[in-house]
C-alpha cells in the first residue's frame, strides 16, 4: 500500500508538470490549429534564465525567498517575450499558409533555440541551488517532499487561475471567440493578432513556471531538457483532447500517473515478461487505446468550447 | 569600365610576359640554398562523439582530449623522411545514436581519414566499427567498453580502456566482498554500454553470492526515476548498481535520497565524472564508481596532463579526455614507427604498440583490447572522487596494494584465478 501511494505521489508530481506544459500546446492549438513544437524549448529557456538570475542574486547575498521570486519573474518575462517573438517571426507570416508550413517552422525554431541555448549556456549540466524547501515527510509510509507539494499546489492553482481567465474574463471570451471562428470574431471587433499574441504570452508564462519547477525538482538544468518534456506534454495534451484546456490538465496528470504505475507494476502484471523499460510503451499504449475509441482525446468532444 | 578592362588585360599581358621571360632565361643557379621543403603531409584523424544531446558534455571533453594531443604533436613538428607531418582533426557529432554513428563513420570513410579515434559510446562504436573494418581504417575507441566491440573479428578495432567483462567483474566482486552487499538491485539505461556492464556486474555479483532482488531499466534521456526507485525501495536491497552515464546516474542518486533509500550506490565508469557531483548534489556523498586505468594522479604524466588540459580549455576534465589523448598518441606512434600514414601501414604497427600513456601503459592483446587493464574504484567524498584501490593492471605496487586490501576476500581469487588480475585476456576463454 505504501508503495502504491508512493507511486501515486510520484505520478502526480510528474503529471502536474506535464499538465502545465501541455496547457501551452493546447491553448495554441485551440486558437491556431498549430502545434507549437518550440514550446518544450521555452520550458528549457525558463529554467536556464531563472537559474542564471538566481545564481547572480545569490552571489549578491539577497535572501533566498526574494531570489526565487526574482528568478521566476525574470524567467516569466523573458519567456513571454520569447513566445511573442516566435509567434511574430515564425508563425504569423505563415498564418494563411498550408498547415505543414508552420509545423516545419515550429520544428525549426525548436532546433534553433536548443542550439542557441547550447552556445550560450554550454553543454554541461547546471546544478540548481536548493532554495525551495526540500524536506521529505512520511505519510502512511510514503515520502513526499515539500517541493513536490509545492509543485502540485502551484500547478493546480495555476490551472484554476487559467480556467477562470478563459471562462470569466473579457480576454477569455475573446480567446474563445477567436478559437470558434476567427473571421466572425474579427467582425465583432476582436483583434485576432492581439488575442493570439496573448495566448502565446500566457502559454509561455506557464512554460517558464514549469521550467522553474522542473529544474528545482530534479536539481539540474540543461539545454536539452525541454525536448523530452515537450514531447511528453504534447502526448498529454493529445490524450486529454488537444485544444481543450481541461483536457490538457487531465491528460497531464493521467500520463504522469500511468507512467509511474506502469513502471511500478508492469513487471508484476505481466509476470516479469515486460519490465520497467516498457514504461513509455505502456504510456503510449494507453494513448493509442484512448485515441482508437475517442479520436479527439478524452475530453475532446464533450466540452465544445476551446480556448 | 574601359580603363579597368585595359588594366586587367595589361596585367595579364605583363604576367604572361614575365612567365615567358622566366622561361627564356638561362637556368639560374638556385641550389645555393637547400631545395624548398616539401609540403607537409596532411594526416586526417576522425573523431566521433556526441557533441549535442544529453551527453554533449562528455563528447566535448573527448574532443578536447583529441585537440590537445593533436596540437602537441603538430607543435613538435614530427617528420617522416624530410616531410613534416600535419595532423588534422575531423570532429563529428554522432549524437550517441547508433544510426548517426554509422552516418558519421561513412563520412570518415568517404573523407579517407587515416585513422579514427572514437566513438565514445559502445552503442555507436560497435555498428560503426563494421564500416571502418570494411574500409581498412584503424579505429581506436577511447571509451567503448562493451566486450562485443573487439569480439567481431575486426582487425581494425582497438580500445585503450579495459572492457566491461573486466570492469563488471571487479564491480560485482567488490559489491559483495568489500561493500558486503547480500541483496542488489540493478538498473541500466538499455544502451549497449549500460546493459552490457550491468549484465557483467550481475554475473559477477551472483557468482560471488549476492541475490539480485530487482532489475529495472530506464533510458539514456530520462530524468525521472522515482517510479522504478519506489519499486526498488520495496525490495530493500543493500546496494543499487546503475549501468549508464552520469546524466542519469546523478539525478538517480538524488531521487534515491529523496525516497529515503539507504542502499549503497555503485556505478561503472559512465557515472565516474566530475559532473556527477553537480548532478547528484549532496546525494553524491558516499557513492562508489569504477574507472578503467590507474588514477591520473598516480600516472607519470597524469598531473601534468590535468594541468595542460585546464590551461588550454579553462575547464576540468570530465571523464575520457585522457583516454582520447592516449588513443591519439598511440596512432601517432604507430605512424612514426611505420614511417607512413597509410591506414594499412598504421594497422600493421598498432598491434606492436607499447605506449606509456597518461592513463596506463598501453599494450594490445590479439583482439585489440588493452592488456592488463587496471580498474580503479573510487568513492565520492566531499564533492570529489577519492581513489580507493586499483585492481589489476601492470604496476606491481598497485596490484600489491589492491591484494593487500582484499585480505580475506578469497573469492576475489576467483577473479584472479581466472586471470582477471594478471591477464584480462582471459575474457577470450568465454568466446
Amino acid at each position: 500500500m505504501d508503495i502504491f501511494l508512493q507511486q501515486l505521489i510520484n505520478g502526480l508530481t510528474l503529471g502536474s508538470i506535464y499538465a502545465l506544459v501541455a496547457l501551452g500546446y493546447t491553448m495554441v492549438y485551440g486558437i491556431l490549429g498549430l502545434i507549437n513544437f518550440a514550446h518544450g524549448e521555452i520550458v528549457m529557456v525558463g529554467a536556464l534564465v531563472s537559474l542564471a538570475i538566481v545564481k547572480l542574486l545569490l552571489a549578491a547575498g539577497l535572501p533566498p525567498a526574494l531570489v526565487v521570486l526574482a528568478g521566476l519573474g525574470g524567467a516569466l518575462l523573458i519567456c513571454m517575450a520569447l513566445g511573442l517573438s516566435i509567434e511574430r517571426v515564425a508563425y504569423r507570416p505563415l498564418r494563411g499558409a498550408p498547415r505543414l508550413a508552420p509545423l516545419i517552422t515550429a520544428i525549426g525554431v525548436s532546433i534553433v533555440l536548443q542550439q542557441l541555448a547550447m552556445l550560450f549556456w554550454g553543454r554541461n549540466y547546471h546544478s540548481v541551488p536548493v532554495l525551495l524547501p526540500a524536506e521529505a515527510h512520511e505519510i502512511f509510509g510514503a515520502r513526499i517532499t515539500e517541493l513536490q507539494l509545492i509543485i502540485v499546489c502551484v500547478a493546480l492553482a495555476t490551472m484554476a487561475g487559467l480556467w477562470l481567465l478563459v471562462s470569466r474574463t473579457r480576454l477569455g471570451s475573446a480567446m474563445r471567440a477567436t478559437a470558434e471562428n476567427p473571421q466572425v470574431a474579427a467582425l465583432m471587433g476582436i483583434d485576432a493578432n492581439r488575442i493570439i499574441a496573448a495566448t502565446f504570452a500566457i502559454g509561455s508564462a506557464l512554460a517558464a513556471l514549469a521550467g522553474v519547477l522542473v529544474s528545482a525538482n530534479y536539481g539540474i538544468a540543461h539545454y536539452h531538457m525541454g525536448f523530452m518534456l515537450g514531447l511528453k506534454a504534447f502526448t498529454a495534451a493529445v490524450l486529454g483532447g488537444i485544444g481543450n484546456i481541461a483536457g490538457a490538465m487531465l491528460g497531464g496528470l493521467l500520463l504522469g500517473v500511468i507512467e509511474a504505475l506502469g513502471a511500478g507494476y508492469i513487471g508484476e502484471l505481466t509476470g516479469g515478461f515486460l519490465g520497467s523499460n516498457y514504461q513509455d510503451v505502456f504510456a503510449f499504449f494507453v494513448l493509442i487505446v484512448v485515441l482508437v475509441f475517442r479520436p479527439s482525446g478524452l475530453l475532446g468532444e464533450k466540452v465544445a468550447e476551446r480556448a | 569600365m574601359h580603363a579597368r578592362l585595359k588594366l586587367v588585360s595589361l596585367s595579364i599581358a605583363a604576367a604572361l610576359g614575365l612567365v615567358a621571360c622566366g622561361k627564356e632565361e638561362p637556368p639560374p643557379p638556385p641550389p645555393v640554398q637547400a631545395p624548398p621543403p616539401p609540403p607537409p603531409l596532411v594526416i586526417k584523424l576522425g573523431h566521433a562523439a556526441p557533441l549535442t544531446g544529453p551527453q554533449a558534455h562528455l563528447g566535448k571533453d573527448n574532443e578536447n582530449g583529441a585537440v590537445l594531443a593533436i596540437e602537441e604533436v603538430n607543435a613538435a613538428g614530427l617528420k617522416i623522411g624530410n616531410q613534416t607531418l600535419k595532423f588534422e582533426l575531423l570532429g563529428e557529432d554522432d549524437q550517441a545514436d547508433p544510426k548517426q554513428g554509422t552516418l558519421v563513420a561513412q563520412k570518415f570513410v568517404d573523407a579517407k581519414v587515416n585513422a579514427v579515434i572514437g566513438h565514445l559510446n559502445s552503442g555507436t562504436t560497435i555498428p560503426a566499427s563494421k564500416l571502418y573494418f570494411d574500409a581498412g581504417i584503424p579505429q581506436i575507441s577511447p571509451s567503448a567498453t562493451n566486450p562485443e566491440y573487439t569480439r567481431q573479428g575486426f582487425a581494425t578495432a582497438f580500445r585503450v580502456m579495459a572492457n566491461d567483462e573486466q570492469q563488471g567483474k571487479v564491480l560485482g566482486e567488490y559489491a559483495v566482498h568489500a561493500l558486503k552487499a547480500k541483496t542488489v538491485a540493478i538498473i541500466d539505461d538499455k544502451t549497449a554500454y549500460g546493459e552490457g556492464v550491468a549484465t557483467e556486474f550481475k554475473k559477477a555479483a551472483v557468482a560471488a553470492g549476492a541475490k539480485v532482488v530487482a532489475e529495472e531499466h530506464t533510458d539514456d534521456k530520462a530524468v525521472d526515476f522515482k517510479a522504478i526507485l519506489t519499486k526498488i525501495k520495496g525490495k530493500k536491497p543493500d546496494l543499487v548498481f546503475y549501468g549508464g552515464m552520469d546524466a542519469q546516474a546523478g539525478p538517480l542518486a538524488q531521487q534515491m535520497k529523496q525516497l529515503g533509500i539507504k542502499a549503497k550506490y555503485l556505478m561503472a565508469d559512465g557515472g565516474c565524472t566530475t559532473e556527477f557531483h553537480k548532478l547528484a548534489g549532496d546525494a553524491a556523498e558516499g557513492a562508489y564508481c569504477s574507472l578503467p586505468g590507474v588514477p591520473l594522479a598516480k600516472m607519470p604524466g597524469g598531473p601534468a596532463f590535468v594541468e595542460k588540459f585546464k590551461t588550454r580549455f579553462n575547464t576540468d576534465i570530465q571523464l575520457y579526455a585522457p583516454y582520447v589523448y592516449d588513443a591519439v598518441m598511440v596512432v601517432v606512434e604507430a605512424i612514426k614507427r611505420a614511417g607512413s600514414a597509410e591506414p594499412a601501414k598504421i594497422l600493421a604497427e598498432l598491434p606492436k604498440t607499447d605506449h606509456a600513456g597518461v592513463t596506463a601503459r598501453i599494450v594490445f592483446d590479439d583482439k585489440g583490447d588493452i592488456k592488463n587493464g587496471a580498474i580503479t574504484l573510487y568513492q565520492a567524498v566531499g564533492g570529489k572522487w577519492d581513489a580507493l584501490e586499483t585492481i589489476g593492471g601492470p604496476a606491481p605496487e598497485a596490484v600489491a596494494a589492491a591484494t593487500g586490501n582484499m585480505e580475506g576476500m578469497a573469492a576475489m581469487a576467483g577473479m584472479a584465478g581466472a586471470g582477471g588480475m594478471a591477464a584480462p585476456a582471459s575474457g577470450g576463454a568465454k568466446q
